[in-house]
């Protein structure tokens, strides 16, 4: 296995604590940047193609290129750790075991951009994240890495934690930002753009957690390393969580150009009790999904759009044979209706209209032309809202859909699951 | 000023204009439910969707500002489609109970699916369930069934009224509109948001169910609630008089006018519309023992005349009302010129302060004082004003008191005093729509038409003139005061009764050099200001 950069500290002791955030190579990469300009250090990330890896892959240093030159505004930092997205649990491993490398990324990142404020808006859910993460910012404060004058640079740096109250959507970067700002967490139109006019009309950075964890070594070691662990357009490792039917569930950090098969069979030990693979989702519940015969695949953002899916968070939900595809879909169907923020006619009525078709469907009430409505709704939405919420919904509808068509036909047909002979599932309407 | 190609057609708008603005000027119309002039863009309803040349999504009209050569297509298959599946999300959890719904004939529901849905339904799910006939505040009422979001109504309250009552609860298809914990929609302008939500989900509790919209008519008119002369549409059911027991006035809307109220009127004007159809006078009547006697209008008018003339010009007093038009004080005017009568005013003090805020409510009640002021319905040298005159009946200095519109009864003086003065005077002559202290004690009663009974122009505080026009005939025998005036000063030989308040116009713009060079036609739909405003001197 290659480096491991990230989790580098997961398994030490107290990987938590100042103390040992130090004593393992800690804040070194601070030092360093405050001895650097701040063009410098965006243009090391330039060469570090360092892609974005909340969910939208994009590349970080053009991100902050959008922050106008000449705004008398103060320019905002957001560190986005609501981590929702369904099969993702990688911002929260970060978050506890490695709290520091946020502190240090951010402080990184927020020195570069010229900012001195910076927002941290943790999933409301994650109490214990939250618990290690504050513990840490308390730390870093006493030891002068946080605040005023920071290791004697002269640099200042405030930072507000704020945390969420369990809505998907407030992890759409502009979702976020209306939920920082007090409102109702609705999404805004684009443009402006965050960069532009972001929180509290304030020029504004959003950042995913695992994107600034990287900043540290791409400072110590060079934009260049980190570029060469990657592919062309992508570089460094990422964080995979997997879940689903595997022998071995949970977090791993590869390389970027690994495979999603050597992913699952190598790291992840492959199907549990023998079964056969049946379906791959690569990149948390938004992502399209994947045949068993397609997953010899690299994992960077290009090669899984390449491949008709996405990289997304790189939440990787595997599915054995025993998996019913229409009741899967059913169950990302009732979160993407729960979760519409409702602000838009196309996702707020046709997520729980989608919901509703597959519940009938499972329940043994499907109609023969169930699944070309489903497919003909999600396509008449597509592209139409304010945010990627819905796309990321509609990624679900057509692929499995498409995909496994039979088995939805077989539902209607038969009034009950193939893979599951004589299960009818009922009561599913009560959202 | 940007110049731009919409559906082949190129114009030049002003800069920052949006795309669905830009449109409506080439006479294209885009349709939208989210967007309203008068509020910020929200962009939620998605049904303004148009294709821009070199740009492979389609964009929604209203966040998108007008720039220089863009080319944009409202009328593609792609745009089409759009607007079809955005129809077919809004309707799908809609009730369509269109049969008992007030919105039924003005909805926009109903008016985009015949002109931009027109598919099949399909839905065959149980639709999301909500609140129904839920009060809001005095005014107002919801159906959250029947609201598509569109947030409208919230941003109304957020921005222009900034009072934040109304908020978008819950997620996905289950949100709904609502009232904050501990909130009631009873801010001043409450109403408006019945104009402006596009469906049937806001209605106005006190017109719906009373008149199917497409019965009604229409005419352009000005509030006569405050001096601010917001312009309002006047909605009138003369076709099914026995729906709303005969009212005949069903509902005020207001009018755009951005020189004025912009897009909003005041719920006390909106709902200030009962004395047009309540409590008239509608025949004339003459005192006889203590009691009122009908009587005909030849009989009304004669008895005025031989009054007039039996009384010296000291002997008698005229009190105007700005709650008349400009021609109807310039008839006065010059009914005291004829009659040489010096006594003449126009103003009584309100019983109380009126309120007022920094939006559109004047504290001046009164649609036309600045009308009265210009024309100059004043005392001539040495004549009494109003209060004078009212303590020269109480000597009996006066003896014939003419008085339109007030209630001088109920008005800001010691009401003891004022009754003292009526029941002293000989002759005391009242001309108003409605009955009240006045008619009580007045010896001759000429009912008058309404300000929705007549034509007309009122000038509003900062010096706008502006028209009024008849929306319904007068009630009963009732005659619009000009009319009245006209009889009057005919009897009395000083020229021939006008046909029209146009004419009275004309006289009026060569005779007041405030109003000179208008005319009825110049002020057209947003009215002129009066020259000395208009060309900046001081009053
Ligand atoms: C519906 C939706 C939910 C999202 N949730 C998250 C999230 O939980 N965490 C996150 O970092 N990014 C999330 N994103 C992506 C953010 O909008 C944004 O792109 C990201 O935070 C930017 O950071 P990055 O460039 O470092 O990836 C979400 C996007 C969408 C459309
Ligand atoms: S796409 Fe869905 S989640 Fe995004 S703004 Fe619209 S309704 Fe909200
Ligand atoms: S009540 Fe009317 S104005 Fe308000 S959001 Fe619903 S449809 Fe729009």
């Amino acid at each position: 296995m290659a480096e491991l950069l990230l989790m580098r500290r997961f398994e030490i002791p107290d990987s938590h604590t100042l103390r040992v955030y130090r004593e393992t190579g800690g804040y070194q990469g601070l030092a360093k940047a405050f001895g650097m300009t701040p063009v410098a250090i965006l243009d090391a990330v330039k060469r570090s193609n360092l892609r974005g890896l909340g969910g939208a892959g994009f590349p970080t240093a053009v991100k902050w290129g959008f922050l106008p030159k000449d705004s008398p505004k103060p320019r905002y930092l957001v560190v986005n750790a609501d981590e929702g997205e369904p099969g993702t649990f990688k911002d929260r491993y970060l978050l506890e075991r490695d709290p520091h490398a946020l502190i240090e990324g951010m402080t990184i990142a927020a020195y570069a951009i010229g900012s001195h404020l910076s927002f941290v808006y943790i999933r409301g859910e994650y109490i214990k994240p939250f618990r290690i993460f504050s513990a840490a910012v308390h730390e870093a404060y006493e030891a002068g890495l946080l605040g005023k004058g920071i290791l004697g640079s002269g640099f200042d740096l405030e930072v507000i934690i704020h945390r969420g109250a369990g809505a998907y959507i407030c992890g759409e970067e502009t979702g976020l930002i209306s939920s920082l700002e007090g409102k109702k967490g609705w999404p805004k139109l684009k443009p402006p753009f965050p960069a532009v006019r972001g929180a509290f009309d304030c020029p504004t950075i959003v950042n995913n957690v695992e994107t600034l964890c990287h900043l540290p070594h791409i400072i110590t070691l060079g934009g260049q390393w980190f570029a060469a662990l990657g592919t062309k357009t992508q570089g460094g490792t990422r964080m995979y969580s997997v879940s689903g039917h595997v022998v071995r569930p949970g977090v791993y950090e590869l390389p970027v150009t690994a495979t999603l098969r050597e992913l699952i069979e190598n790291h992840a030990g492959g199907m549990p009790r023998g079964r056969r693979l049946k379906a791959v989702v690569p990149g948390g519940s938004s992502a399209q999904i994947l045949t068993a015969d397609e997953i010899d695949v690299t994992m960077d953002v290009d090669g899984l759009r390449d491949a008709g899916t996405m990289a997304g968070s790189a939440g990787v939900i595997v599915m054995d044979e025993s998996t019913c595809i229409p009741e899967a879909l059913w169950v990302l169907a009732r979160f993407y209706a729960h979760e519409s923020c409702g602000q838009c006619t196309p996702c707020r009525e046709s997520t729980g209209w989608v919901e509703k078709i597959l519940a009938r469907i499972l329940s043994g009430k499907g109609r023969p032309e169930d699944p070309d409505n489903l497919l003909d709704i999600a396509r008449r939405g597509a592209g139409t809202t304010i945010c990627a919420f819905y796309d990321g919904a509609v990624n679900p509808y057509l692929s499995y859909v498409e995909k496994f068509r039979s088995e939805f036909d077989y539902h209607i047909h038969h009034g009950e699951c193939d893979v599951q002979p004589g299960r009818v599932v009922t009561g599913l309407g009560t959202r | 000023m940007p110049r731009l190609t919409i559906d082949g057609k190129e114009i030049e708008v002003p800069a920052g204009a949006n795309l669905i603005e830009a449109a409506r000027r080439l006479g294209i119309e885009i349709p939208h439910y989210c967007y309203h002039p008068g509020l910020s863009i929200a962009g939620q309803c998605r049904l303004c969707m148009v294709e821009l040349e070199k740009n492979p999504r389609p964009q929604i009209a209203c966040n998108m500002v007008a720039m220089d050569g863009m080319v944009v297509h409202t009328q593609t298959p792609k745009v089409l489609e759009t607007r079809k599946s955005i129809m077919e999300f809004h309707l799908i959890n809609h009730p369509l109970d269109c049969p008992v719904c007030d919105q039924a004939g003005e909805c926009w529901l109903q008016i985009y699916y015949m002109k931009h849905g027109l598919y099949d339904s399909r839905f065959v799910e149980e639709k999301v369930h909500k609140p129904k006939a839920v009060p809001l505040g005095p005014h107002v009422i919801l159906d959250a069934e029947r609201c598509i979001l569109c947030s409208r109504c919230t941003r109304f309250c957020d921005e222009i009224t900034k009072t934040g009552e109304l908020g978008i609860f819950n997620r996905g298809d289950h949100s709904e509109v609502g009232l904050f914990p501990g909130k009631v929609l009873d801010n001043r302008y409450s109403g408006n948001v019945v104009d402006i939500c596009p469906v049937g989900a806001l209605t106005d509790r006190d017109f719906r169910f009373q008149v199917r919209v497409w019965y009604l008519d229409t005419q352009k008119s000005v509030c006569p609630g405050c001096s601010r002369g917001c312009n309002i549409e006047i909605h009138s059911n003369v076709r099914r008089p026995h729906h709303a027991q005969g009212r005949r006035v069903a509902r005020l809307k207001p009018r755009y006018n951005p020189h004025v109220n912009d897009w909003w009127i005041c719920d006390a004007g909106r709902y200030g519309f009962g004395s047009i159809d309540q409590g008239r006078i509608t025949f004339p009547q003459l005192r006889e023992g203590g009691l009122l006697r009908e009587v005909t209008w030849r009989e009304a008018l004669a008895l005025l005349i031989d009054r007039l003339r039996a009384y010296g010009p000291d002997e008698i007093g005229l009190l105007a009302s700005p709650e008349m038009t400009n021609e109807e004080l310039f008839l006065i005017r010059r009914l005291a010129e004829t009659l040489g009568v010096k006594n003449l005013d126009f103003q009584v003090p309100p019983r109380e302060p009126g309120d007022e805020d920094d939006f559109l409510l004047r504290a001046d009640k009164n649609p036309n004082t600045r009308g009265a002021e210009a024309i100059g319905l004043w005392p001539a040298d040495r004549g009494l004003d109003a209060w004078e005159m009212l303590e020269a009946l109480r000597r009996e200095q006066l003896k014939c008191l003419w008085v339109f519109h007030h209630d001088v009864t109920r008005c800001g003086w010691p009401e003891g005093a004022v009754l003292e003065a009526l029941q002293a005077a000989q002759c005391l002559i009242y001309t108003g729509s409605n009955v009240n202290g006045m008619t009580e004690r007045a010896h001759l009663v000429l009912p008058a038409a309404t300000y929705a009974e007549k034509e007309g122009t009122f000038t509003n505080f900062e010096g706008r003139v502006q028209r009024i026009r008849k929306a319904l005939p007068p009630l009963g025998d009732s005659r619009a005061d000009w009319e009245i005036l006209g009889e009057c000063l005919e009897a009395l030989n000083a020229g021939p009764k006008p046909n029209r308040p146009e004419e009275v116009f004309r006289a009026l713009a060569h005779a007041v050099p405030a109003f000179a060079g208008l005319t009825y036609r110049d002020l057209g739909e947003y009215g002129l200001m009066l020259r000395e405003v208009a060309h900046g001197a001081s009053r």
